[in-house]
């Protein structure tokens, strides 16, 4: 007998917006996902709670993205509301009103970075990483994890919590030298100040249950068991499955279920997921059932057939060795960070984005200070092909005095010549400025 | 003229309407054992100056439904059930006798596997041999495609007394509430039956014919014939009845709240614009959630007659009933008597409720006026939470276009009406603590048997259509048509309205009440790849609940 568990959900299918009538994300995405939980009656369940999505503010996004110009020019009504669900989720479960909640939302949102020029593969603001933000903020510090299992790599999710050792990423993905956004590799291991709290699974495309499974069980699950977080939240991104029509994976409405049963995040927030009529409905329902504690043994695709998805050997292997290789390097974390230099002096990465939905090119210069005492200060210099040039210093939440003062003090040094913004995000004292040129 | 007659547990209420007047009311107790005797003896004396050929029609609000299902005094059923994947049978055995097949469509109505004949007409032979005569088939999505029922249906093999089929009771989506509806619904075919037969024989004792309604859950009514097919509509009409009645009764077309005030229950209602509201799947009876149409009621144990006991320094009223009030030799004191003592009502023996009173004053340390003055107002308080919860869950319902989410209706009710015993003491007050203003209709005392005269015909009807499978389907009418690739969402409103007006008038509805509507509307273009293969066009149309249109014109007079 499972153990029943209250699941809250937060249901919004926005049957009222599109990027494009053609585009994969549209009014259709989730209408045979709604059919099938109506149909199944899942709403009836006495442990399974619908609720409607709440609105998130601009304060909201405002203390986890530098929106160029602002929050309010790179949003619509619906970003606002897929936020709002995923932070109604969080509101649920940390007021321990439900176990768990799925916000079963859309438009997506992990691959927005940091700084929003505007939208890129298919989103424009980070729902996950507002909402773990708005945690903190409400409830206090949170070591949170975020199990990332859309098949697209979070790139965005990734470059946010960057440089956060209070957030442990894990991505588990089709390899980027095979689907956008072409990262997502080992190496990405976290900035000097979180080094081992970004871990990337990439899988060779093909990979079927038997490959996801074993993944979990033998990298994920461990890594959580280390890490320890007070927090599970699963991105959960259904574009792995065996009809997804942008993607060349094998997995399934069961294995989907499996994976939420064991993994068994707190909350759980939807991302992408494209096989409209021959996946979601079925992922969807084994999610649900899976996080409620009900038998989800009966949910299956129609044309469900195990021979045609059977994972080839070398693909096995390949994830077997991928595996112990992961395992390897989280094992050494420690002693890899504690080669790492911590003089109080800057590092700095460069970065090119590319933002495909709104074919934006965006050049990028992130330092963050070295710090022993705090997850250190971060300052960006950007400029897009928008003909913005923006540049941002970003203290973090439980930043130390030295962090804050330097901070504080590059903000009021940097000259309005060069930048057309020049913003200031300060998470412990919830503080966002913006000066225009 | 039209007769409008109540059957409740306790009382059976009639009234007999001319034009758009309450001419004659009478209450006579109900006898559970022979139901016609009470109908006779309401009837005769609510005919008694009146030609029983001026009756234009006799409308029915009848418990028998309810109360065979309550009871439990229901037919064995034989259910037979094509599940499909998703939720484990288990979660879906209703009773002993279910047995499920293989086979089912998808949710775009897209047959996914046959049905196994072979196991079907096993199950029907099951079913014969061991004496079980009533049959309810229901396949996951049967209302998206009917098929799939109608195919298990003739590979029974036997012909059975009764055979309800899942997609007839409700073009809505909740497979596992479409088998309870269906289920009840063959559960009481029999007993309804017996009633039908009941009420026929009644009615043939008078020279003249006129047709003859029976009330809906929903607040509407049927036709007795067409009801025989459908008894499980008819559960739950007793508040059906007394809710139409109030909007009979006052006339108004705001956001308003209706308490029906009971001695051991209160039931509010709500309406929108002057409509009543409807459950958003259907009501829930004897543990079983359904898709039955019904008006949206919440009934909470507190009313005139519920136990007050001073505990832990508080007050607490209800929900326990011990009987009457003190003031009518009950055991106990009760919000009644409060009223009593407070000089709110001059009902019953203002001594014994004042001794009642007086003993629960004494455990508190207060005096009596102060006893009865905090009992009154904790029962007003409860009534008036329960109100503002119950509109708050109607304004928190959730909703999936963005359009609904920023702009969508909320209810904001100014006005309470009110109607039962303790209607006219009580309602003043509640109505301030709500900040609504208050009306208790006249002949309140009488509000279901009235509103059961005056509810109109109504009915649903549901039209899906898939233009990539160039298919139509009238769900509620189990019909499948052959459609161009260029239909459109005008066509199918076209064609709901069509068939929607077809139903309401072979149920009995008049020409001049089909106030129909299109309450859901939905087209979505189904893309595969990049590009556009079809829409998926989904209407849902009804008639509106409400009173038939004579009533409409002027408030019934005083
Ligand atoms: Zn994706
Ligand atoms: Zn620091």
């Amino acid at each position: 007998m499972k153990k029943i568990k209250k699941t809250g959900l937060v249901f919004f299918p926005a049957f009222d917006w599109a990027i494009s009538p053609t585009h994969p994300e549209r009014e259709e995405r989730l209408l045979y996902t709604q059919d099938q939980v109506f149909e199944e009656g899942l709403l009836d369940f006495e442990n399974i709670i619908e609720y409607k999505p709440g609105l998130a503010t601009y304060e909201d996004i405002n203390r986890i993205h530098i929106s160029v110009p602002d929050a309010e020019k790179v949003t619509t009504q619906s970003h606002l509301i897929s936020a709002g669900g995923a932070i109604t989720a969080a509101e649920k479960v940390m007021e321990k009103n439900v176990d768990n909640a799925f916000a079963l939302v859309r438009p997506p949102g992990h691959h927005a970075m940091r700084v929003v020029h505007g939208a890129r593969g298919f989103c424009n603001i980070n729902i996950e990483a507002i909402m773990i933000e708005y945690i903190r903020r409400k409830y206090g510090p949170k070591r949170i994890a975020v199990v990332d299992t859309d098949c697209h790599h979070g790139d965005g999710t990734e470059d946010i919590f960057w440089h956060d050792p209070h957030t442990l990423y894990i991505s588990v993905h089709q390899d980027g030298r095979t689907l956008y956004p072409g990262t997502g590799f080992p190496r990405e291991f976290g900035g000097p100040n979180a080094y081992g709290c970004n871990i990337n699974i990439p899988l060779p495309p093909g990979t079927s249950e038997e490959g996801f499974l074993f993944t979990l069980d033998n990298v994920i699950l461990p890594i959580l068991k280390d890490y320890n977080p007070d927090i599970i939240i699963n991105s959960a991104g259904q574009d792995n499955h065996y009809t997804d029509p942008i993607t060349n994976m094998n997995f399934t409405a069961q294995g989907y279920a499996i994976l939420s049963e064991r993994l068994s995040p707190h909350i759980a927030v939807l991302e992408g997921g494209y096989s409209v009529e021959t996946a979601l409905p079925y992922i969807n329902v084994g999610i649900i059932l899976a996080m409620a504690g009900l038998d989800y043994s009966q949910v299956r695709e129609p044309d469900y057939d195990p021979a045609l998805i059977k994972q080839k050997p070398e693909t096995t292997k390949y994830i077997e060795e991928l595996a112990s290789a992961l395992m390897k390097k989280w094992e050494s974390r420690n002693d890899e960070k504690n080669k790492l230099p911590r003089s109080g002096q800057f590092e700095s990465r460069t970065k090119s984005i590319y933002y495909d939905t709104d074919n934006i090119h965006e050049e990028q210069t992130e330092s963050v200070r070295l710090c022993n005492d705090c997850s250190g200060l971060v300052t960006v210099d950007s400029r897009a092909t928008t003909g913005n040039r923006i540049f941002a210093v970003i203290v973090p939440g439980q930043s130390c005095p030295v962090c804050r003062k330097r901070g504080e003090e590059i903000f009021a040094s940097k000259s309005k010549s060069l930048y057309d913004y020049i913003y200031f995000q300060d998470r412990d004292c919830d503080v966002y400025e913006c000066r225009k040129r | 003229m039209i007769l409008g007659i109540d059957v409740g547990g306790t009382h059976t209420d009639a009234v007999l309407i001319d034009g758009n007047r309450v001419v004659e009311k009478v209450k006579v107790v109900t006898d559970r054992i022979d139901l016609s005797r009470s109908l006779l003896k309401v009837t005769d004396k609510a005919l008694h100056e009146t030609n029983p050929e001026d009756l234009e029609r006799v409308v029915l609000s009848t418990t028998i439904s309810t109360n065979a299902i309550v009871q439990n005094l229901t037919s064995p059923v034989g259910m037979i059930l094509a599940s499909g994947p998703g939720l484990s049978p288990s979660a879906l055995r209703i009773n002993e006798n279910c047995h499920f097949v293989s086979g089912y469509v998808n949710h775009r109505g897209i047959p996914v596997a046959p049905i196994d004949k072979g196991t079907v007409q096993k199950t029907g032979m099951l079913f014969k041999t061991s004496g079980i005569d009533h049959i309810g088939i229901v396949g996951k999505f049967s209302c998206r495609n009917p098929d799939i029922e109608t195919d298990i249906e003739d590979a029974l093999g036997f012909t059975f007394s009764h055979c309800s089929l899942g997609h007839r009771m409700s073009g809505n989506l909740n497979f596992p509430r479409r088998i309870a509806t269906t289920y009840l619904n063959a559960s009481i075919s029999d007993i309804y039956g017996d009633f039908i037969t009941m009420v026929t024989a009644f009615a043939g004792r008078f020279k003249a014919s006129f047709p003859i309604f029976i009330l809906k859950a929903d607040g509407g009514t049927f036709e007795i014939n067409q009801s025989a097919r459908y008894p499980v509509q008819t559960i739950l009409s007793g508040p059906a009845a007394s809710i139409m009645g109030i909007l009979s009764l006052a006339e108004f077309t705001t956001d308003a709240v209706a308490l029906d005030i009971g001695g051991t229950t209160t039931d509010i209602a709500i309406f929108a614009d002057g409509s009543p509201l409807l459950e958003p799947l259907g009501v829930t009876i004897a543990g079983h959630k359904t898709l039955i149409r019904g008006l949206r009621t919440r009934s909470i144990g507190i009313g005139g007659d519920s136990a007050a006991e001073f505990v832990n320094g508080e007050y607490i009223i209800g929900p326990e009933r011990k009987g009457p009030a003190a003031a009518f030799g009950g055991p106990c004191p009760t919000p009644t008597d409060a009223m009593v003592v407070l000089g709110l009502t001059e009902i019953g023996d203002k001594e014994k409720a004042l001794a009642a009173i007086g003993t629960i004053a004494q455990k508190a340390g207060h005096t009596a006026g102060k006893a009865a003055e905090t009992i009154f107002d904790e029962t007003c308080r409860k009534i008036a939470r329960a109100v503002i919860g119950m509109v708050e869950e109607v304004n928190n319902e959730p909703v999936y276009t963005i359009h609904e989410l920023l702009e969508g209706k909320r209810i904001k009710p100014e006005r309470l009406y009110a109607v039962g015993g303790p209607a006219e003491p009580m309602a003043p007050a509640i109505g301030s603590i709500l900040g609504y203003s208050v009306n208790i209709p006249d002949h309140a005392e009488v509000a279901n048997a009235v509103g059961a005269a005056l509810a109109r015909t109504t009915t649903e009807l549901t039209v899906l259509a898939d233009t990539e499978k160039m298919i139509a389907t009238i769900v509620e009418e189990g019909l499948q048509l052959s459609i161009s690739p260029k239909f459109s969402k005008a066509d199918a409103i076209g064609i709901c309205k069509e068939k929607l007006r077809e139903r309401a008038l072979s149920m009995g509805a008049a020409e001049e009440d089909l106030e129909l509507e299109i309450i859901e509307e939905h087209v979505f273009n189904m893309v595969r790849g990049y590009s556009k293969v079809g829409q998926n066009i989904r209407i849902k149309g009804q008639v509106k609940p409400g009173l038939i249109s004579r009533c409409m014109k002027s408030a019934p007079a005083r």
